[in-house]
């Protein structure tokens, strides 16, 4: 999508578009992605109870894994997981 | 018809925001609060005007109701001073970034320490740049008109933009003066109703206030330094507009026997009327002294200002206020930059004077004119003074 010019913007930035906040990918400021090793994940959900964003899923054969177009890579489920199944990974 | 009326200019703002129609005001109701707020109160209290009238905690959350009140489309009003604005300054910007043409008058007071609350500038300078509509006033008429036509230019489409009408707290507000009050059906006709240009309702949903980052920041500063400088014309119409229906005329700068003048002095505020006493009296002893009076603070009046001070060759910039280690005055500084690029500019002299309440009288204007042109090695030109400060 291209960026608007200040001549685009409307009066006051004001967003018309309910829930359009789901379209800026915030997963762009990422520098390193949480990668399970699902050999050693219990399926106990902590990862999704403690992700800030919500964006850790529960796949249909039980295990998790990030939406990436929204993790910001903070670490917070690889901290929270207790049997060490999330290790955080560099992008690029 | 409007009426000759004698009032405390406090008290008259208050009725003249009455007239406009308001359909909330947002305040914090104890010191440094004016009579602006209580007389308002009462005309709610009362019934006179159909109108919340919200008494929050504190004025951070006065500007963060009238915020979301104009966002529903009320239009929505403050006053305060000293103190109160300085607990404001958050949300300053976030008003003009938002566009949401929220009136305030604020009763200039010094801001602590030490604890003083009398009258200066030292409130409103620290909010220069968030992004409002500035205007200073001299008088109590000028107080009144002000404060109506600051709804119709803050809510013109082009504009939505913040505004805060500037009265010298005490020396002015506490005054009784005489001016002429318009009449309701006279506002009714000079002041159209809000219409906003977003609301927040149910039905439509709208986000107001989103976060934005570094791609788009720069983008948003643009436009809204474009809308401020934009709104100068919607200024200028508005005044002459009510000049034309009011008989009253406000121009960004006005100037008093300045023609001929070798001598100028630049005033913001009440001080004006005591230094065009000043003007008289040395007119009256052959001295060619004149005054220039600074209306429009924001969006800053560039061409007017170049224009009344191109062919004199001296000026005295009174200040009210002080950028402590800096180059003196704010109206001092703004000044020297708007002429740096001309031609021809005056020598400039700054004196910082009445903080904190302190009087000046005519007698100290016309010393301070009598000191410049004494001044014939230029030495005291381009740097600032506190004027009558104990050595």
């Amino acid at each position: 999508m291209a960026l608007k010019t200040w001549k685009e913007l409307p009066i006051g930035c004001v967003v018309s578009e309910p829930g359009s906040a789901g379209e800026y990918h915030t997963g762009s400021w990422r520098s390193q992605r949480p990668v399970w090793d699902d050999a050693k994940c219990i399926k106990c959900g902590i990862c999704y109870v403690f992700c800030p964003e919500g964006c850790v899923q529960q796949g249909e054969d039980g295990f998790f894994k990030a939406n990436l177009d929204y993790c910001k890579g903070c670490g917070i489920c690889s901290h929270e997981c207790w049997p060490r199944a999330i290790k955080m990974v560099e992008e690029g | 018809m409007g009426k000759r009326i004698g009032m405390e200019v406090a008290v008259a703002v208050a009725e003249a925001v009455g007239l406009c129609n308001i359909d909330m005001a947002a305040v914090y109701p104890i010191t440094p609060q004016s009579h602006i707020a209580e007389h308002l109160s009462d005309l709610v209290a009362n019934g006179q005007i159909d109108a919340e009238f919200v008494t929050v905690e504190s004025e951070h959350s006065a500007m963060s109701a009238v915020i979301g009140a104009s966002g529903a489309g009320a239009r929505s009003y403050t006053a305060t001073s000293s103190q109160g604005l300085m607990y404001m300054h958050e949300l300053l910007p976030i008003a003009s970034a938002m566009r949401l043409p929220i009136t305030m008058a604020i009763a200039n007071r010094a801001v602590s320490g030490p604890l003083n609350i009398l009258n200066d500038h030292t409130d409103i300078m620290p909010q220069r740049d968030s992004g409002w509509i500035s205007v200073f006033v001299e008088n109590g008429q000028e107080a009144i008109d002000m404060s109506i036509m600051a709804f119709k230019i803050a809510e013109h489409k082009d504009v939505m933009l913040p505004v805060n009408v500037n009265i010298d707290g005490f020396q002015l507000t506490h005054m009784v003066e005489p001016f002429e009050m318009p009449s309701q059906e006279e506002v009714d006709a000079f002041l159209p109703p809000f219409v906003p240009h977003a609301t927040l309702h149910p039905a439509k949903p709208v986000t107001m206030g989103a976060f934005a980052m570094s791609d788009y920041f720069t983008e948003i500063m643009k436009a809204k330094d474009e809308a401020l400088l934009n709104s100068k014309k919607v200024i200028l119409d508005v005044w002459d507009e009510w000049a034309k229906m009011f008989g009253r005329s406000y121009k960004p700068v006005e100037t008093y026997k300045a023609d001929d003048a070798d001598v100028l002095m630049l005033t913001m505020g009440s001080m004006g009327e005591t230094a065009q006493m000043a003007i008289d009296q040395l007119r009256g002893r052959g001295v060619k002294a004149g005054l220039v009076k600074l209306r429009l603070w924001r969006p800053f009046p560039h061409s007017e200002i170049k224009a009344v001070l191109k062919n004199v060759k001296k000026l005295i910039v009174t200040d009210r206020a002080i950028s402590f280690g800096g180059p003196g005055g704010p109206v001092f500084s703004e000044i020297k930059s708007a002429l740096y690029a001309e031609a021809s500019r005056p020598l400039i002299y700054n004196y910082i004077f009445g903080l904190g309440g302190r009087d000046v009288a005519v007698g100290e204007f016309v010393g301070m004119v009598d000191k410049v042109l004494a001044d014939t090695k230029n030495k005291a030109a381009d740097t600032y003074e506190f004027w009558g400060v104990r050595e």
